[in-house]
């Protein structure tokens, strides 16, 4: 069995971002950047399936600019087997990366495509879904557990009201939610290793997708600030002032 | 311009997030079709013809959309989105992976999460966890939105009396199947729907120790939430989970105990009324956007707490 997964390059999320002075985005010149946490959780579970002698080949797979490179090699030190990056400049819009990897999954023909849920940057909650729908493929998104048995497989996943199981026919598209697993730490050999597996790039254009822009990006604020608070010193204090400065008790 | 709102239902009602996405339809202006699916709707569907600014239900009853099946629910929406310029729903779990397979289909973007609306093309979401709000334009002939309901108003029910309208539904997909649902039981508030939360995280220590939080919840009438930390370590069911990657919220009150206010915490709660922080660390970031901190153990201060109110 073969498993694409999908890793996006993002600011680290330790980082705390600061919108420009021009407003015109946040910036991130001289920012740690890192692979999308949701997608190391997908490149773990993938890595998990092979390791269990499910999966046969992890292909992982990046649209962005060059140095999306070091996120591809950071999937390959944890056991991805090869990498394709999708080279293009600027920030691409979901349907546009669901478009890319929809052609690429006509080329390999996986068996499942592993994608994180949410980009911690833009915050879409989007790839996966688009995916699911541009290649006419059921999708199990916001998964806490997977497993896969006799051609199909069972996802749980996180809903509002706690968790729901379905079964999906395959090839399928899983998106990860945090529970599904703890992704391990590259270790330094297998750093070293990662440098020579095979990462291979090709473009939009190679690829026959031509992208679009839906959602044109005006303006970026910084949010607006919340007034620092008091403190209190005692249970009767806090009840005090709930009651009569804050009137919400 | 006319806008199709697929509505979130238990069957019975209307949940207070679409009454929210409702108000977000109603800014734009355009007449407001409200989709109402499911195996056993009808109730809904009723509770839905009465809302303010809602000009005709569609409801659309199948065995197929029993459990919100993205795949099939897409489908539907596909059938019937023909000649709807704003595609909209709250931004709940069954909408977050169905409209994205909606706007794919449509071959256009979707607006994620919305807290404003500025036109009919021109609105604003967060990004970066809420550290910055983007505003967007789409160029896109039909908009696919999802709402954050925390951020509108809840729309009214009136006398309202939009037409009900019975639309076939197409036949079930076959790429999912159902197999089971494990949903939290509790007689509280729903984190998104209610005023007042009482929110625990690593510093509560173990589940059992959440029944401290649930006793001065129910002497408030309010929603238990979480931090991940919490979420993670066994204490609590996902669904209770607050921040970027879970709810959002913004009650009247919210009361974090044993939380340090990491941004992902503080992405689902800072736009909270009034927020409550007991934290044994002074320095803990959350009293950063506290209005009213109190460095203080909270096994002390959650029985006086509950006993004094
Ligand atoms: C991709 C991603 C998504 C995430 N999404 C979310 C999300 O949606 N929601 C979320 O909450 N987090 C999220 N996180 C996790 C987040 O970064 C933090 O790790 C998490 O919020 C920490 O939870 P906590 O505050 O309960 O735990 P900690 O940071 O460990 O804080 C525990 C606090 O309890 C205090 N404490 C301990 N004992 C006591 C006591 N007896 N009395 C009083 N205070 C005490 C401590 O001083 C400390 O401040 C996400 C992280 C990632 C990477
Ligand atoms: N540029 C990208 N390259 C590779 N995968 C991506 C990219 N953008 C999004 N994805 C995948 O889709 C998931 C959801 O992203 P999003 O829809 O942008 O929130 C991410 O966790 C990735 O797995």
């Amino acid at each position: 069995m073969k498993i694409l997964v999908g890793v996006k390059r993002v600011i680290d999320y330790n980082v705390k971002v600061r919108v420009k002075s021009d407003n015109s985005d946040v910036d991130l010149s001289n920012t740690k950047m890192a692979i999308n946490p949701f997608c190391e959780i997908a490149v773990e579970e993938a890595i998990r399936l092979k390791e269990a002698g499910i999966a046969d080949e992890v292909i992982a797979v990046s649209v962005g600019s060059n140095a999306s490179q070091e996120q591809l090699r950071t999937a390959l030190a944890l056991g991805a087997d090869r990498a394709i990056l999708v080279e293009t400049e600027g920030v691409v819009e979901p349907l546009n990366v669901a478009k890319a990897l929809a052609q690429i999954m006509a080329q390999e023909s996986p068996d499942l495509v592993i994608l994180g849920k949410q980009s911690i940057d833009s915050d879409n909650n989007q790839v996966g879904q688009m995916l699911a729908a541009l290649t006419q493929r059921p999708q199990g998104t916001f998964a806490s557990k997977v497993s896969i048995a006799d051609g199909s497989v069972s996802v749980t996943r996180e809903i509002d009201g706690g968790l729901r199981t379905v079964k999906l026919t395959m090839p399928a598209i899983v998106t990860t939610d945090l529970r599904l697993n703890e992704p391990r730490f590259a270790k330094l050999p297998d750093i070293m290793k990662a440098k020579k597996k095979p990462l291979d790039t090709t473009t939009f254009e190679q690829l026959g997708v031509t992208p679009k822009q839906h959602i044109q990006l005006d303006k970026v604020e910084a949010p607006a600030a919340r007034q620092g608070g008091i403190k209190v010193s005692s249970v009767d204090e806090l009840i005090e002032k709930l009651k009569d400065e804050a009137k919400v008790i | 311009m006319t806008t199709l709102l697929i509505a979130e239902h238990n069957g019975l009602e209307l949940t207070s997030a679409t009454l929210s996405a409702l108000t977000a339809a109603r800014q734009l202006g355009g007449d407001i079709t409200l989709l109402v699916a499911g195996d056993n709707a009808q109730a809904a569907a009723e509770q839905g013809a009465q809302c303010d600014g809602v000009s005709k239900v569609l409801l659309a009853q199948d065995a197929s959309l029993a459990h919100d099946l993205a795949e099939n629910l897409s489908a539907l929406i596909m059938a019937i989105a023909d000649g709807f310029s704003h595609i909209m729903a709250p931004a709940n779990s069954v909408s977050k992976e169905t409209l994205p397979r909606v706007a794919a289909l449509l071959d256009v973007g979707q607006l994620s999460d919305i807290t404003a609306v500025l036109s009919d093309d021109q609105f604003q979401r967060p990004i970066y966890a809420g550290n910055a709000i983007a505003t967007v334009t789409s160029h896109d002939a039909v908009k696919v939105i999802t709402v954050r309901a925390a951020a509108f108003d809840k729309a009214s029910l009136s006398r309202g009396t939009a037409s009900i309208e019975t639309v076939e539904v197409p036949a079930d997909t076959a790429l999912s199947s159902w197999v089971n649902d494990e949903l939290t039981e509790s007689e509280r508030p729903e984190l998104t729907a209610a005023e007042r939360i009482v929110s625990g995280g690593r510093g509560v220590g173990s589940g059992e120790n959440f029944a401290l939080l649930e006793a001065l919840a129910d002497k408030l009438g309010a929603a238990v939430g979480a931090s991940r930390a919490a979420v993670d370590s066994g204490f609590v069911a996902n669904d209770m989970q607050v921040g970027q990657t879970g709810k959002i919220v913004a009650p009247d009150l919210y009361m974090a105990f044993g939380i340090s206010g990491a941004i992902q915490h503080l992405a689902g709660m800072k736009d909270s009324k009034v927020i409550v922080a007991v934290n044994k660390d002074e320095d803990a970031p959350i009293f950063q956007v506290a209005d009213y901190g109190l460095v203080a153990d909270l096994f002390d201060v959650l029985p006086e707490l509950t006993e004094k109110l």
